[in-house]
C-alpha cells in the first residue's frame, strides 16, 4: 500500500478568497482613517493622467486620484451590499419560514405573492423603488433588499417543508410543543446555515446592483465616490482611449465580489461534507 | 378507553392508505398490532396518537370524541400519548443533546423546573449514563438514541403509549431492555399500550392480545389480494 499516490492537492480557493475578502475589508476600514477624501476637490491641471507612481490608478476627468476614490467607492459598495443582503435575507427567511411552518393555504398565498414579485424584472422594480426617493445610500439599500428576498424565501420554505415532515416534529407535537416553538426551536435552526449562505452569496449580487443603479444615474449622488458612479463618469474618456478610469474601478467591483462568491462556494461545500468527500476522491 | 372506528386515512386526496379500520384499546390494556410492512399500520398508529387527521372515522378517547388532530387537539389530549417511532435518527432533533431531547416536552409545556429530576430518573430507567446525556444524536448508537426517545415519550407521564415498530432497528438485548422499561412504566401507572410491529413472536409475548391487520381492516385486505392476483395474471399473460 506504500505506493499509493498522495491525494492531488486542490487549489485552496477558500483560503485565497478569504484572504482577498479580508484584505478588502481591511483596506476600506483602514484607508479612510489615514487618508481623508474631499469629495468636492478637483485638480484640473492633472486631469486624466495615466497610472504613475504618484497616482497608481491614474486620475479621472477632473484630476481626482482614482486609487483613493476606488477604495472609498468600494467602501460604499461593500456597505450597501452587506446591509442590503442582510435585510433581504431577514425578509426572505421570515417569509419562507412563515410559508414553510404553516403550510396549507397560508403557504399557497405567500408563495403566490413571491411569484408575483418574481414576475417583475427585479432591476426594474429596484429602479421603481429608488425613483421614489431622493438619491442616497438608504433608498439604494431598500431597493436591493425588497427585490432580493425571493430566492431566500424559496430556499427557506423548501428546507422547512422537508424538515416539517420528519418524525421529530411529530414527537414535538406529541410532546405538547406549540407551532411557534416547533418553528423556532426545531425548524429555524435547521435552515439558518442555508439562509446564512444565501446572504453571503447575495453580497456580490447586491454590489453589482448598486453599481448598476449608480451607472444608470439612479443610485448614489454623482459627487459621491462609488464604483458605479466612477465607471459611469469614465465612459466618455474610454472612447478617447483613456482606459484606466474604467478598468480600475471595474476591477474593484469584480475581484472582491468574485472573492466573496468563492468564499460562499467553499462554505457550501463544507455544509455538505458528503459532496466534498466525493469531490476530493 | 381508546377507540378507533371506521378510520380511513392517507396522505393524498382520494388515495387512502388505511380504509375503514377499527381498533379498541381498553384502559391499561396492551394491544399488539401486527401487519406486513407498508400495510398502513403506522398511519393508523399516527391517527390514534392524534398526529394524523383521518379522512373519515371517529376516535374516542375515554368516552370523549376527538375533534382535532395535531395542534388542533387540546394540549392535554396530545400529551396524553407518548409516542416512540421506528427510526430514532429521524425522530430526534439532530441539534439537541440527549438531556435536552428528553427534557424538551417538559420545557414545551412550562414544567422546566421538573426537568433535571425527571431526566435523571428516566435516564436511570432506560440505562443512559450521564456521559451519554451530554452527547448529540450523531454521537450515540441507534439503540442508545432509541432509549432516549423512549425516555422522552415517558417524560410527561402519558396515559397511553404508542410504540410504532419501536424495536425494529435494534438488537435482541436492547429490545428486551426497552420492552422491560415500557412494562415497568405501565405497571407503575396503568397506562394503555398500542404496540405496532411485524414480529408476531415479540408482540405475542409483549402484549395482552395481538390483532392481525386483516382483522382491523377486512375490506382493504381483500382488495389488495385482488390487486396482487390481477397483476400476477397480467404478468403471466
Amino acid at each position: 500500500m506504500a505506493d499509493l499516490a498522495p491525494p492531488a492537492r486542490r487549489l485552496p480557493t477558500g483560503a485565497i478568497s478569504a484572504a482577498l475578502v479580508a484584505a478588502t475589508v481591511l483596506a476600506v476600514v483602514l484607508v479612510p482613517l489615514f487618508v481623508p477624501l474631499d469629495e468636492q476637490a478637483v485638480d484640473l491641471g492633472s486631469k486624466l493622467r495615466p497610472p504613475s507612481w504618484s497616482h497608481p490608478f491614474g486620475t479621472d476627468e477632473v484630476g481626482r486620484d482614482l486609487l483613493l476614490r476606488s477604495v472609498y467607492g468600494l467602501r460604499v459598495s461593500l456597505l450597501v451590499g452587506a446591509v442590503a443582503a442582510l435585510v433581504a435575507t431577514v425578509i426572505g427567511t421570515a417569509v419562507g419560514a412563515l410559508a414553510g411552518a404553516l403550510g396549507g393555504w397560508a403557504d399557497r398565498v405567500v408563495m403566490r405573492v413571491v411569484d408575483l414579485f418574481s414576475s417583475v424584472p427585479h432591476l426594474l422594480l429596484g429602479i421603481f423603488v429608488v425613483a421614489m426617493f431622493r438619491p442616497g445610500v438608504g433608498p439604494v439599500i431598500a431597493s436591493i433588499a425588497v427585490t432580493h428576498w425571493l430566492s431566500t424565501a424559496r430556499i427557506v420554505r423548501a428546507e422547512m417543508l422537508s424538515l416539517r415532515s420528519r418524525p421529530f416534529v411529530d414527537a414535538a407535537v406529541s410532546g405538547g410543543s406549540s407551532r411557534l416553538r416547533i418553528a423556532v426551536r426545531h425548524l429555524l435552526p435547521g435552515v439558518l446555515p442555508q439562509a446564512g449562505l444565501a446572504a453571503v452569496l447575495m453580497v456580490p449580487h447586491a454590489i453589482w446592483h448598486e453599481s448598476a443603479l449608480s451607472f444608470l444615474g439612479l443610485g448614489l449622488p454623482t459627487h459621491q465616490a462609488s464604483l458605479g458612479n466612477m465607471v459611469q463618469a469614465a465612459r466618455g474618456s474610454l472612447l478617447a482611449g483613456d482606459w484606466w478610469p474604467t478598468l480600475f474601478p471595474g476591477l474593484f467591483i469584480i475581484v472582491p465580489t468574485l472573492a466573496v462568491a468563492a468564499l460562499a462556494a467553499a462554505w457550501r461545500e463544507r455544509l455538505s461534507p458528503r459532496r466534498r468527500s466525493e469531490l476530493t476522491l | 378507553m381508546l377507540e378507533l372506528r371506521g378510520i380511513t386515512a392517507g396522505y393524498e386526496p382520494r388515495r387512502p392508505v388505511v380504509r375503514d379500520a377499527s381498533l379498541t384499546v381498553a384502559a391499561g390494556e396492551s394491544v399488539g398490532l401486527l401487519g406486513p410492512s407498508g400495510c398502513g399500520k403506522s398511519t393508523l398508529a399516527r391517527v390514534a396518537a392524534l398526529l394524523h387527521r383521518p379522512d373519515a372515522g371517529t376516535v374516542t378517547l375515554d368516552g370523549e370524541p376527538v375533534r382535532g388532530w395535531r395542534h388542533r387537539a387540546p394540549r392535554e389530549q396530545r400529551t396524553a400519548f407518548g409516542v416512540v417511532f421506528q427510526q430514532p435518527r429521524m425522530s430526534a432533533d439532530p441539534r439537541l443533546r440527549l438531556h435536552d431531547l428528553i427534557a424538551e416536552p417538559l420545557r414545551a409545556t412550562g414544567r422546566r423546573a421538573e426537568a433535571p429530576d425527571r431526566v435523571r430518573e428516566l435516564a436511570a430507567a432506560t440505562g443512559l449514563t450521564a456521559d451519554l446525556l451530554t452527547r448529540r444524536p450523531h454521537e450515540v448508537s441507534d439503540g442508545q438514541l432509541q432509549r432516549a426517545c423512549l425516555a422522552r415519550a415517558l417524560v410527561l407521564r402519558p396515559r397511553w403509549l404508542v410504540c410504532d415498530e419501536m424495536t425494529a432497528m435494534l438488537d435482541a438485548s436492547t429490545t428486551a431492555a426497552l420492552v422491560a422499561v415500557v412494562e415497568d412504566y405501565r405497571r407503575e401507572t396503568g397506562a394503555g399500550l398500542l404496540a405496532v410491529g411485524h414480529d408476531p413472536v415479540l408482540l405475542d409475548r409483549w402484549c395482552d392480545r395481538t390483532v392481525r391487520w386483516r382483522e382491523v381492516q377486512e375490506v382493504q385486505e381483500a382488495q389488495q389480494v385482488q390487486q396482487v392476483q390481477a397483476s400476477q395474471k397480467e404478468a403471466l399473460r
